[in-house]
């Protein structure tokens, strides 16, 4: 573990250099245990990989007291009940009508649209992270063998629900939105609700499945094409 | 409700409270006003709570109608106010009567002005704040809209509201050719000392790509000596070095994580002042200690509440 200076008021500890659920479990219990430790020092967090970015008010604390608090709180990291993450399953409408590179991504793997849908749905992915935009979720890690580079020309209009794949990272877009990602499928469930309770299906340490269903089934489920 | 109707919108003009907070987890961002500092006066002129909802009106063009007795003030950037075409004071509470005509012009000095009204206006919010992200759709009136004529802004009638009104010496000045500080973290270790003192020694010029997200600047490029990282929390006013070398300083609306390396990060009392700044206007950076950041952000606060304005009430 290592602490480093974000900014005025954020300090970002790293838990590792790597993309691996082990590192990944590791930020997911410090978030738990800060979150029952330090809740009133902090005004928000910031998990990711392999990180964590903390928030706190500068008029209360400084950057030491808040740093040694991070030091002495989280040795009790590694002895920490390892949180397994819920396991959360998405349909997924995987063709060439609802994912426009499922073609080409089987034709650059070598494979057939078939075996493609076969290796995306039968991985169990971990939520590594969320960004980019509200309920945008990282989930990693696909297969190497269908793992394919962003698009060289991003799409304007990525539509909302897309299953997409960039490198080994694949995500449902929650909104229609600019998107290089590679699109192979398209997902019913809305990943981001402000009206729910909780606005997402999803959170950091979740495992996921996709569990692949038909044209109609998609639209029983509200899905739109 | 009683309110305000927009009848020009100008440029971009936004309802901002200070901010959304505890959302990162699920990707939301900030929000809020770019100058804090302009913001936190506005509200205080009329005796509002901190927190209340204030319109910040970027470059200017904006025109409303009211319909309520009300006050209301304007501050940061010089964009001349005019009520019922006669100029007044900014950084002054002014009362308004229903039917008043509120004309804001174009800012001669800085981008981004304040305007407030007693007791805020009047807005639902969203994840617990009325901070507009146009990017996010969330916030604001609704869908994290930008204000477009024929809008309509609730808020209170108010006969016997606090006003105050700034003296000229505390008033902060906007001007071009400022020196920004930034204290040295994230990926600091991966720029050489060369590079270091090359962006701490170089003029930066505002690029027209600077807005809500970031600014982005252009001057010397500033190499990392890695391509990209692991994406991670992105703090306010962090400073990005993409591969071309040319600095992004992120703001208010900036994502929540991301991959490019960082050289460290800009103070929020000058983020507020960078964001005042239009494009083509020259800036440099000051490398300073968190302590010194720490220590200037406190006296900042005492300097802020120490600070007695007259009341015009």
């Amino acid at each position: 573990m290592r602490i480093e200076i974000a900014g005025e008021n954020a300090l970002i500890i790293y838990f590792g250099e790597d993309t691996d659920p082990h590192t990944s479990a590791k930020v997911q219990r410090a978030v738990t245990i800060l979150e029952t430790e330090m809740a009133d020092k902090l005004i928000d967090m910031v998990p990711s990989y392999a990180s964590l970015l903390v928030i706190y008010d500068q008029l209360t604390c400084d950057h030491l007291e808040i740093q040694a608090m991070l030091q002495n709180i989280l040795t009790q990291l590694e002895s920490a009940p390892q949180a397994k993450g819920t396991l959360i399953t998405l349909p997924a409408y995987y063709s060439t009508e609802s994912g426009p590179d499922l073609e080409n991504l089987a034709q650059r793997a070598n494979l057939s649209i078939d075996e493609v849908i076969q290796i995306h749905s039968q991985t169990e992915y971990r939520v590594y992270a969320i960004g980019f935009a509200p309920g945008f979720a990282y989930l990693g890690e696909v297969d190497p063998r269908i793992a394919a580079p962003r698009l060289s020309t991003p799409r304007q209009k990525v539509p909302k629900g897309s299953v997409a794949i960039a490198d080994q990272q694949t995500a449902v877009y929650p909104a229609v939105s600019p998107g290089g990602w590679n699109l192979i499928g398209l997902c019913p469930t809305p990943m981001f609700d402000p009206n729910k309770k909780p606005t997402m299906p999803v959170q950091v340490g979740d495992r996921i499945r996709f569990e692949p269903i038909s044209r109609t089934q998609y639209l029983a489920l509200g899905g739109e094409l | 409700m009683n309110g305000f109707k927009v009848l020009q919108p100008g440029l971009l003009t936004l309802l901002q409270d200070a901010g959304r907070i505890g959302h990162h987890r699920i990707g939301l961002t900030s929000g809020g006003p770019l100058d804090m500092l302009a913001f936190k006066w506005a509200n205080r002129l009329l005796g509002n709570p901190v927190n209340s909802t204030v319109l910040e009106v970027s470059i200017g063009g904006l025109v409303l109608e009211a319909e309520v007795n009300t006050l209301l003030v304007l501050t940061g950037a010089e964009m001349p106010l005019k009520i019922n075409g006669i100029e007044f004071e900014r950084w002054h509470a002014h009362r308004i009567k229903q039917g008043d005509r509120i004309e804001l012009g174009y800012a001669s000095q800085g981008a981004r002005a304040y305007l407030a009204v007693s007791g805020g206006f009047q807005i639902e919010h969203s994840f617990g704040s009325t901070a507009t992200v146009t990017r996010e759709g969330i916030g604001g009136l609704s869908d994290g809209n930008k204000l477009k004529q024929g809008d309509y802004l609730p808020c209170n009638e108010v006969t016997s509201g606090q006003a105050f009104r700034l003296p000229e010496l505390h008033r902060p000045e906007y001007t071009d050719n400022i020196s920004l500080r930034v204290i040295t973290g994230y990926q600091q270790h991966s720029f050489s000392d060369f590079d270091k003192r090359m962006f701490f020694s170089s003029d930066y010029q505002v690029t027209d790509r600077a807005d809500r997200m970031g600014y982005r600047l252009s001057g010397p490029e500033v190499k990392a000596s890695i391509d990209g990282i692991l994406s991670e929390g992105i703090c306010h006013g962090a400073i990005q070095i993409p591969a071309d070398g040319q600095p992004i300083v992120l703001l208010n609306d900036r994502q929540t994580i991301g991959g490019y390396p960082k050289i460290g990060s800009m103070i929020s009392l000058d983020t507020a002042r960078m964001a005042q700044l239009l494009s083509g206007s020259t800036l440099t950076f000051e490398e300073i200690t968190i302590d010194d950041a720490h220590n200037l952000h406190c006296l900042a606060h005492v300097k802020f509440e120490r600070t007695e304005p007259e009341d015009v009430s």
